[in-house]
C-alpha cells in the first residue's frame, strides 16, 4: 500500500492560504464539479434527451399543428411562422433552463451532497460556480441541437454573422442570469418534489411572452405582461438580430418591444443583481 | 489537559432554532483513537451536535475543538482533519464507484495520480474492488454505505463522524458497516457515531454518551451503562398460563421478591443479586412442583432497558422534540 495521504499532516498546505491560492482552488474545484456533471451525461444520456424532448415536441407542435393557422406576420396564415417561432423556441429553451439548475441543486441538497462538500476543505463557492459553468455549457449544447432542428425545417438567420453570434450571446446571457434564480430556488425548496412543481412557474414565464405570438395581438393587460416579460425581450431582440421577416418591433404598442435588444441586455443584468445576492445568502443560511 | 489527547472537546454546546432548543449545553470529550457513541432518541440533538462539530452549523454558545482546532475560528483546519458520513448516503449514483472516489480525491486536493491510487486503495480496503466500475445505483444498502465511508476516508481523517451510519440498512448491511467501522478504529481513527440502535452502540463503542432533549444524561462504557441499571434478572416462562400463579409463588419463595409478569401471561422476571444460585433453586422448586417450563434463564439488562430507564428519569417539562 502506498503512503496514505494523511489529513492535516506536517508538510500539508499552510493554514492560511493567500487569496491567489484560494482563487486557484476555486477554479480547480469548480472544474472538478463540471467534470462530474458531464460524466452524468455520459452515464445517463436520457436526462439530456428529456431536457431536450420538451422543446423539440414544442417546435413540431407549434410549427405544424398551430402554426398553419397563425398569422403573426400579416402575410397570411402559416406564412413565415417558422421564422417567427424558431427564435421564440430558442428563447423558451433557455428560459426553461432555470429548472435544469434548480432541480439538481435541490437534489444535491436533499441527498446530503451539499453537506458533504461543505464539510470538506474544498472551495465552498465551487459547488455553485461549477454548477453554473456546467449549465452554461449544457445550454449551449441544447441550443445547438434546437438550432439544428430549426435549420432542418427551413429556418435561416437573416442577419450578418456578427448579428447571429450576438443573438446567441444574448440567449446565453439570459441563461447565466437564470442560473442564480435556479440556485436560489433549488436551495430554498424543501425537496426535489417541490422543485418538480416549478413547471407551474415555468409555463406562464415561457408562454405569456412574445415566444409564440406578438404581445400586440393579445388583450391589453396580458399583452403588457407579455411584453415586459424578460423572456420576450430576448425573443424579440434575437428576432431583430436574425432579421425575421414581418417583425416590426419599432411599431409595437409597447415601448419595451421597440427596445428589445437593450431589454435583452438589461433584464438579465437586473435579474443577476437581484438573485446573485439572494443565492449567496441562501447558501450561507445552510449554516444556520 | 494536552489538546493532543482529546480528539473532540466540546463544552456547553448550545443551539437554538427560534424558540426551540436543539442543544442545551452538551459536553463531549472523546479521546484519540476511541470509538465514541452518541446515543439518544430522535430529536435528542445528536445530528445537531455532529453538524456543529463538522462545521456545517453555527452554534449559539459553548466551545468546540476537533483535533485541536477551534470549530468556530478555524473551520478550514477542522475540515482538513475530519471525515463525515451523514445520514444520507452522499455518493453520486450516476458515477461509478471509482469515479466517485476520484472526484472526492480531487476535491480533497490530491493530484490526478494520487486520487486514482487512493481510490483503488479504498476500493480494496472496503471490499469494493470487484464493483469499482459499476454505478452505486444497483449496489446493496451496505455496499453504498461502504462506498460512502470510503469517500469520507480519502485523507485518512483523524476524526471520523458517522451520523446514524446503519439507519435503513438490512441486518447484513449493518454487519458490513460495523465491520468497516471496527477496521477503521483498529487503524487508529477516532470515531464519533450517532445511533438510536442500542445494540450498535454496544457493539462498536468504547464509551457512550446518552443524550436526550439536548442534554447529557450519562456517559459510560457499554457495560458500565448496563451495570447502572442494576442486577441480572431471572426469567421464567411456563408452558401453560394456568401454571403462572404457582410459578410466581415459587419464585417469590426463593428470591423474596415479587416477580414482574410480562404481558404474554406466561413469563415472570425478577432481579436476582445471586443469579446462578437463584436459578438453580428456582429450577429445582419448579421441577418438584411438576410444572412444565418452556424457558428459564438469566439475562443482563439490555441497553434498551438501560436507555428507557435513563430517559424516563428526565422531567417531563423538557420533553419538546427538536429535529
Amino acid at each position: 500500500m502506498t503512503a496514505v495521504p494523511q489529513a492535516n499532516a506536517a508538510g500539508d498546505a499552510p493554514a492560511t492560504e493567500t487569496l491567489v491560492d484560494r482563487a486557484r482552488w476555486a477554479v480547480k474545484d469548480s472544474w472538478t464539479i463540471v467534470v462530474q456533471e458531464f460524466l452524468h451525461l455520459v452515464h445517463q444520456p436520457s436526462t439530456f434527451a428529456w431536457q431536450l424532448g420538451m422543446p423539440v415536441v414544442m417546435v413540431l407542435m407549434f410549427v405544424y399543428v398551430f402554426g398553419s393557422a397563425m398569422d403573426v406576420t400579416g402575410m397570411g396564415a402559416g406564412v413565415g411562422y417558422v421564422d417567427y417561432a424558431m427564435p421564440g423556441m430558442f428563447a423558451m429553451t433557455i428560459a426553461f433552463g432555470f429548472m435544469n439548475t434548480a432541480f439538481p441543486v435541490a437534489f444535491n441538497k436533499e441527498k446530503g451532497f451539499v453537506d458533504r462538500f461543505r464539510s470538506m476543505p474544498m472551495s465552498s463557492s465551487a459547488v455553485v460556480t461549477g454548477r453554473g459553468v456546467a449549465d452554461i455549457i449544457q445550454a449551449a449544447i441544447d441550443l445547438a441541437v434546437i438550432v439544428g432542428i430549426a435549420l432542418l425545417i427551413g429556418w435561416r438567420p437573416g442577419g450578418t454573422p456578427g448579428e447571429t453570434l450576438a443573438a446567441f450571446g444574448l440567449l446565453l446571457w439570459l441563461r447565466l442570469a437564470l442560473i442564480f434564480v435556479g440556485v436560489w430556488i433549488g436551495l430554498r425548496v424543501k425537496n426535489t418534489e417541490a422543485a418538480g412543481s416549478l413547471f407551474a412557474i415555468a409555463f406562464p414565464l415561457g408562454f405569456i411572452s412574445s415566444v409564440f405570438a406578438p404581445p400586440d395581438m393579445m388583450p391589453g393587460w396580458l399583452g403588457a405582461v407579455a411584453a415586459w416579460n424578460p423572456v420576450s425581450s430576448t425573443a424579440s431582440a434575437i428576432r431583430e438580430l436574425f432579421h425575421t421577416p414581418g417583425v416590426e418591433l419599432a411599431t409595437s404598442g409597447y415601448w419595451i418591444e421597440g427596445h428589445a435588444v437593450a431589454g435583452a441586455v438589461v433584464w438579465p443584468a437586473l435579474i443577476t443583481l437581484a438573485f446573485l445576492p439572494l443565492a449567496v445568502r441562501q447558501f450561507q443560511r445552510l449554516g444556520r | 489537559m494536552p489538546p493532543s489527547a482529546l480528539a473532540i472537546r466540546a463544552v456547553g454546546l448550545t443551539k437554538r432554532y427560534g424558540d426551540a432548543v436543539a442543544l442545551d449545553g452538551v459536553d463531549l470529550s472523546v479521546e484519540s483513537g476511541t470509538v465514541h457513541g452518541l446515543l439518544g432518541p430522535n430529536g435528542a440533538g445528536k445530528t445537531t451536535a455532529v453538524r456543529i462539530l463538522t462545521t456545517l452549523t453555527r452554534f449559539d454558545a459553548g466551545s468546540a475543538e476537533v483535533s485541536g482546532h477551534d470549530v468556530r475560528t478555524a473551520p478550514r483546519m477542522v475540515r482538513r482533519a475530519i471525515g463525515l458520513t451523514g445520514q444520507q448516503t452522499a455518493v453520486d449514483d450516476l458515477l461509478t464507484a471509482r469515479q466517485n472516489l476520484v472526484m472526492f480525491g480531487r476535491l480533497f486536493r490530491l493530484d490526478k495520480g494520487s486520487s486514482r491510487r487512493r481510490a483503488d486503495e479504498l476500493l480494496d480496503q472496503f471490499s469494493l474492488s470487484g464493483d469499482a466500475d459499476r454505478t452505486p445505483k444497483k449496489f446493496s444498502g451496505g455496499m453504498r454505505r461502504r462506498l460512502d465511508l470510503a469517500a469520507s476516508m480519502i485523507l485518512a481523517p483523524r476524526v471520523l463522524f458517522l451520523d446514524e451510519p446503519t439507519t435503513g440498512l438490512d441486518p447484513a448491511g449493518r454487519r458490513e458497516v460495523w465491520q468497516a467501522v471496527r477496521e477503521l478504529a483498529a487503524g487508529g481513527t477516532t470515531v464519533l457515531l450517532t445511533t438510536h440502535y442500542l445494540d450498535e452502540a454496544d457493539q462498536l463503542c468504547d464509551r457512550i454518551s446518552v443524550v436526550d432533549h439536548g442534554r447529557n444524561l450519562v456517559e459510560d462504557t457499554p457495560s458500565g451503562l448496563k451495570r447502572r441499571i442494576g442486577d441480572e434478572r431471572l426469567e421464567l416462562t411456563v408452558a401453560d398460563p394456568a401454571d403462572l400463579d404457582e410459578a410466581a409463588r415459587l419464585v417469590e419463595k426463593v428470591t423474596d421478591a415479587t416477580p414482574d409478569r410480562a404481558d404474554d401471561g406466561t413469563t415472570l422476571s425478577v432481579p436476582v443479586p445471586d443469579g446462578v444460585g437463584a436459578l438453580t433453586e428456582v429450577a429445582a422448586e419448579v421441577r418438584a412442583a411438576g410444572l412444565t417450563v418452556a424457558d428459564i434463564g438469566l439475562r443482563r439488562p439490555t441497553l434498551d432497558e438501560a436507555f428507557l430507564q435513563l430517559t424516563d428519569q428526565q422531567p417531563d417539562a423538557t420533553k419538546e422534540q427538536v429535529r
